[in-house]
Formats: structure tokens, C-alpha cells, sequence
């Protein structure tokens, strides 16, 4: 077997470019194939320049910092996407194959391939905005979600004579899609009321719903005289929505007696019992009702709790228990642990326990939003005691 | 994570030795020092490492904000010091690593003994009345060509080249297996590196200095290096026979005699 034509017209025809240089890149041989890809002529190149001073700058930095390294170290270089620039001054995409020959104590060489790439650059290039694009488009909705998110939290929550306070709102995973989760506290024409909910589903047509939630609730109190009565009427406002998702909330309407301490009348459509921490240990109260916006005969009643100083009722959302790891789920026991061993310290530390105790359940990514409230009424007795000299 | 395994710091030569740091530039990994490194083992405590973002380095460790300055990477130079309770260190910086340790020694200089500046730039763009050699347009279009060039790179590879170390030969089945890294993080490196200004620091170093300086450099040409040498106080300048960027791997004899000269 043999070659029709001879190895030299291999070398100046071959389907690719051709170049040897020395292992600094001054050019010794380019073949007919290069020559006739970049214009340039074979004297003015041979001899006088190297690979490096036909290359834009970019590329020549990518050279010296990424090419000449890798050639040295592993002898070989393989796909190097840079231009040449062409005689008539115009650049040629292409991509580059190298090896390094010859003994690392002697003289040495490169052998380098080089492949007209134009097509395949210029979809490459497409592709490259197409992702940059997408991830600024990313980050935008990510921005958007976490503006929408942080309309249905309050900044803070008020600050309520008698009442230790404190809420917390973590995003499910990395944050980038709107929840369903709520919370709010506000003054009503007899007392504070403090709801916290939680909207089926995620992205933006929950989010309708969670302000659709959020401001028939501030406006009921002023018409409803109790606390079921405000849920059934967020029951019939998500009804006329015609949404097919449905909300869950626990709503209290709080008072401050003069005698110390505070009563809580308290209705829950759908939404799981929030905790009374007291010195007994943890109970659930409130009587649990029906899902909002869903069933067409609603069950919601009214219960009322009344809190002594030194004690806390802790509100939350499913994802503290249904957080999952695996197929097993935080659950209420684990829940009602951490709260026990944090009842003595302030609202927020006791809020701060019970996520940090979810999330490391989770190692740290949540699978689904998570929101708590505390309302504590300070012991006062003990406040005394620890602060007196 | 100990400073050791998040800057994949690797110790060798004598363990009573002076400590001798070798730190590497953008583009690659302590790899650019391998040709020059063991010729140093037999009177030395050789240190090698990778900054985070590069060669092996803990990926994760990777903080923005942190490495969006040279000072970020001095940072790591020290870490590694305090970690491995160095003193009168001589601290061997190729390219953009150079200025590093001119921050390092700035930062600390009772630890540091010498500096070796291998193709040192303190500004690559051109100033009033200051050549380094670019325009901003240039490191622009590098930054392009970074793009290009990163393409290959999949986030499924990263774990293969990154967490196998011990494994050379998953790297070598890949392609250019050495001196890769996160695209991302290449391109911010390439934007702290080509787009610092560290002429200042220059000024305040006080530690001895040697400074090396190739022939046909096109990153660092000779008269940033001689504006190197001329705001070091006392620094000593070797123009050396080598051509190109990288003198640790085209001419490692005549780097490892230089350097061996000036300490």
C-alpha cells in the first residue's frame, strides 16, 4: 500500500493546515493548505514570525497563559478555538491540534493542525449568548421572585406592648421560584390580628392568590366579627377567583387583657395546629377546619387560648413538618423536641431553633417553603428577677 | 476545611530546610513549576499549591468577593504561611502571582526573606505616561477567547478532573486536562489579573527582590519589567535568554540557575 502522490503532497495539500515551528512558535514550515486559508506567503512567515504574531491579542494572551503551558507539560493540545488574522487583514476562526516533538533535553518542535472553523464558531457563538442570555433571564426571575416573596412578609413585625414577637421566611431550595407561604400582624379596631398562611402550588399565579389572601384578610376584621367568619369570607373571595388553588390559614385574633397576659381567639382553615408552649410542656391548639377556596361546605370554628406570661404559641407552615430527607419527614414529634428545649429563650430564638433544626434535617437546601411565627408573652416576674442588681 | 487540602499545598525536600514558595500564574496550576521545583528539594522545605479556583484546589472555597482583589490571593499565600508556621520565607511568584507576593510581603514583612518575580506586570493596560502592553479592548477580546476555549468544559467533567487527584488517569482520557478550571472562575482570575493596578504596592515593598525578565515576552515585555526593577528599592533585574511568558517550562535550566544565584 502507498500514497498515489508523495508524502510531500500530503503535507502541502492535506485537507487541514499544516505548521511546524520551534517550541517558541517561530514559524519553520507552513504548508500550501495554510497558506491558501490566510493569504499569507510562505516568505513571510517562514522564518520571521511566529504563531503568536498572527493571532489578535486576546488569543495571544490565551497562548502564552494556556496553549505554550499545556503543550510543555503535556506535549499535546487539543480543540485550541482562537482566530488567525488573515493577510487582508480579516480574521479566520479556527481550531488548533499540537503536539510537541522531539527530546525535552534537545532542540524541540511543534506540529500544529489547524482547522478552518467559521461555521462552527460563528453557531458556537450563537450558543453562547443563547446561555448568557438565559442566565441573565435566570437571574432576573430569581430578583423578581424574591421581590414578590418579600411583599407578602412584612419588614418587621410590629411592636405590641405585652408581646415578645418574631417571624422568619426561608425559600424552598435555591430560592428562585415564588411560594405560597404568608404571614402578617396588624392592629384591628379591637386588637392585633396574626395571620399566617400558606398557598398550594408556586410561581406567579400562587402568588396572585397569596395577594388576593393577604389583603381580604386585613380588610375583613372591619365587617366579620370573628375569626372564622374572616376565613369564610377568604374562602368566597378564592371561589371567585376561579383558581384551582387553595390557601391555608391560621388566623388569631389577638387581645391584651389589663390583667397581663393575652387571649388568643383562634380559627384554622386547613392549616396545621399551631404549638402552645407552656411550663406543662407542648400542646396543639385550635380546632382544625377545611381548606379555603377548595370544598363547598366550610368547617371553621372559633377557640380560644389564653397565654400566660413565660409562655409562647408557635405558628408555622407544613414545610417545618413535612420537611424530608429522603422519604422520612421532620414530623411533629421532632418539631415539639426542638420547641420544648428552646421554650425558655426570646420569640425570635425560639423561631431561629426550630429552622435551624429543619434545615440541618435537610442539610441545609429546604425542600419546601418554611414559615414560623412566635408570639410570646413575656414573664415579667422573671424579667424583673434577671434584671434587678 | 484545613488551608492544606483547599489549596492542595504540597510539601517536600527537607523539612529543616529555609522554605522555599512556588506560585503560579493565571492560566494554569502548580504544575507550571514541576521542571523547575525539584531542583530546589535538597537544600529547601519546597511548597507548592494552587490558589482556589485553580489546578486542584477545594472549588467550593471559591468566594467572589474575596478573590475580586490580588490582596484575596496574598490571602492565600499567608493562610498557607501561618498554616504551616513558615518564616523567612523566599517566595518564587510566576506572572500575576508576582505582584501576589508583593502583597504577601507588604502585608507581613517580617516573614518574608526574598521575592522572585518571574515576568512581573503590576498594571497590564496602558496608562498615562505608563506602557504595560494593553489596551482594555484587548483584555476584552482575551476574555472572549477564554469563552471560546471553555466550551469543552462540562460541569459533568468538573468533578472527574477536580476530585481525583490521586487518579491521574481519569485526567488524562480528557483532553488539555491540565491547567483547566470553572469557566467562571477563569474569567474572573483573568479580570482581577489583567485588570489590577498594583504600581503603588511596588513602592512600599521593602523585601529583597530578584526580578526576571524574558526576551520576546508579550505579556510582561521588558519595559514593565524594567519599571519593576526601577520602583523596587534595591531589586536586582536578569534579562534572561528564554523567550516567551512561561520561562518556568520553555527554559527551566536557566530559571533554576537564576533564581539559585540570587538567594
Amino acid at each position: 500500500m502507498g500514497l498515489t502522490s508523495g508524502f510531500e503532497e500530503l503535507f502541502e495539500d492535506a485537507p487541514c493546515g499544516f505548521l511546524v515551528t520551534d517550541a517558541d512558535g517561530a514559524i519553520r514550515l507552513a504548508n500550501r493548505t495554510f497558506l491558501a486559508m490566510t493569504g499569507h506567503r510562505a516568505e513571510d512567515l517562514v522564518g520571521r514570525a511566529r504563531v503568536q504574531d498572527l493571532l489578535p491579542v486576546g488569543d495571544r494572551i490565551f497562548y502564552e497563559t494556556h496553549f505554550a503551558p499545556l503543550l510543555a507539560l503535556q506535549s499535546s493540545a487539543r480543540e485550541i478555538a482562537v482566530d488567525f488574522r488573515r493577510a487582508a487583514g480579516d480574521r479566520l476562526p479556527v481550531l488548533l491540534n499540537a503536539v510537541m516533538k522531539g527530546d525535552p533535553a534537545g532542540p524541540r518542535e511543534i506540529w500544529i493542525c489547524v482547522f478552518a472553523a467559521t461555521d462552527r464558531r460563528s453557531y458556537e457563538q450563537e450558543l453562547l449568548l443563547a446561555r448568557q442570555r438565559a442566565e441573565h433571564s435566570e437571574k432576573e426571575a430569581r430578583e423578581l421572585a424574591g421581590i414578590l416573596q418579600a411583599s407578602f412578609i412584612p419588614p418587621g413585625l410590629p411592636r405590641v406592648d405585652g408581646l415578645d414577637l418574631a417571624g422568619i421566611y426561608r425559600p424552598a431550595g435555591l430560592g428562585d421560584e415564588v411560594g405560597g407561604d404568608f404571614y402578617d400582624m396588624y392592629e384591628t379596631h379591637d386588637g392585633w390580628a396574626l395571620v399566617i398562611g400558606d398557598v398550594s402550588g408556586k410561581g406567579a399565579e400562587a402568588a396572585v392568590v397569596t395577594s388576593l389572601a393577604r389583603y381580604t384578610l386585613r380588610a375583613a376584621p372591619a365587617r366579620e366579627p370573628t375569626p372564622s367568619a374572616i376565613l369564610a369570607s377568604l374562602h368566597h373571595a378564592v371561589v371567585r377567583e376561579r383558581t384551582d388553588r387553595f390557601v391555608t390559614v391560621a388566623y388569631a385574633q389577638v387581645s391584651l387583657p389589663p390583667g397581663g397576659g393575652c387571649l388568643l381567639t383562634l380559627s384554622l382553615g386547613g392549616h396545621p395546629q399551631p404549638v402552645h408552649l407552656t411550663g406543662a410542656g407542648a400542646s396543639r391548639v385550635g380546632r382544625p377546619g377545611t381548606l379555603l377556596g377548595m370544598l363547598r361546605r366550610l368547617n371553621l370554628s372559633d377557640v380560644t387560648v389564653e397565654v400566660r406570661p413565660g409562655e409562647s404559641v408557635v405558628f408555622f407552615t407544613d414545610g417545618v413538618i413535612e420537611a424530608r430527607r429522603d422519604s422520612e419527614l421532620f414530623g411533629e414529634e421532632r418539631m415539639e423536641r426542638a420547641l420544648l428545649e428552646a421554650r425558655d429563650d426570646s420569640a425570635s430564638d425560639i423561631a431561629g431553633r426550630l429552622l435551624q433544626e429543619v434545615s440541618a434535617y435537610q442539610s441545609g437546601v429546604l425542600s419546601d417553603d418554611v414559615a414560623i411565627v412566635v408570639l410570646k408573652v413575656p414573664d415579667e416576674a422573671r424579667h424583673r428577677e434577671g434584671a434587678g442588681p | 476545611m484545613s488551608v492544606l487540602v483547599r489549596n492542595h499545598v504540597k510539601v517536600s525536600g527537607r523539612p529543616d530546610g529555609k522554605p522555599l514558595m512556588f506560585a503560579h500564574g493565571f492560566g494554569c496550576d502548580q504544575n507550571m513549576w514541576r521542571l523547575v521545583a525539584p531542583a530546589f528539594e535538597d537544600a529547601y522545605k519546597v511548597v507548592l499549591f494552587d490558589y482556589v479556583g485553580a489546578g486542584h484546589s477545594d472549588l467550593s472555597a471559591y468566594d467572589p468577593e474575596r478573590y475580586s482583589s490580588l490582596h484575596g490571593y496574598a490571602q492565600d499565600v499567608l493562610d498557607i504561611c501561618h498554616e504551616l508556621d513558615l518564616t523567612e520565607v523566599s517566595f518564587v511568584g510566576h506572572s500575576v502571582s508576582s505582584l501576589v507576593g508583593v502583597l504577601a510581603a507588604n502585608a507581613e514583612p517580617d516573614r518574608f526573606a526574598d521575592l522572585v518575580l518571574v515576568g512581573p506586570s503590576p498594571r497590564y493596560i496602558d496608562d498615562e505616561g505608563y506602557v504595560g502592553g494593553f489596551s482594555a479592548q484587548d483584555i476584552e477580546e482575551l476574555l472572549e477567547s477564554l469563552d471560546s476555549n471553555y466550551l469543552g468544559w462540562s460541569s459533568q467533567m468538573a468533578p472527574v478532573i477536580m476530585g481525583n487527584p490521586e487518579r491521574p488517569e481519569l485526567g488524562e482520557e480528557l483532553a488539555n486536562s491540565f491547567c483547566r478550571t470553572d469557566p467562571d472562575i477563569a474569567q474572573r482570575f483573568a479580570r482581577v489579573t489583567f485588570l489590577s493596578d498594583n504600581r503603588a504596592d511596588l513602592d512600599q515593598c521593602r523585601t529583597r527582590a530578584l526580578v526576571l525578565q524574558c526576551a520576546d515576552d508579550v505579556i510582561a515585555p521588558e519595559a514593565v519589567g524594567r519599571y519593576v526593577h526601577t520602583a523596587l528599592p534595591g531589586s536586582e533585574l536578569v534579562l534572561m535568554r528564554a523567550t516567551g511568558h512561561c520561562p518556568n517550562l520553555s527554559a527551566p535550566e536557566e530559571t533554576i540557575a537564576a533564581i539559585k544565584a540570587f538567594l
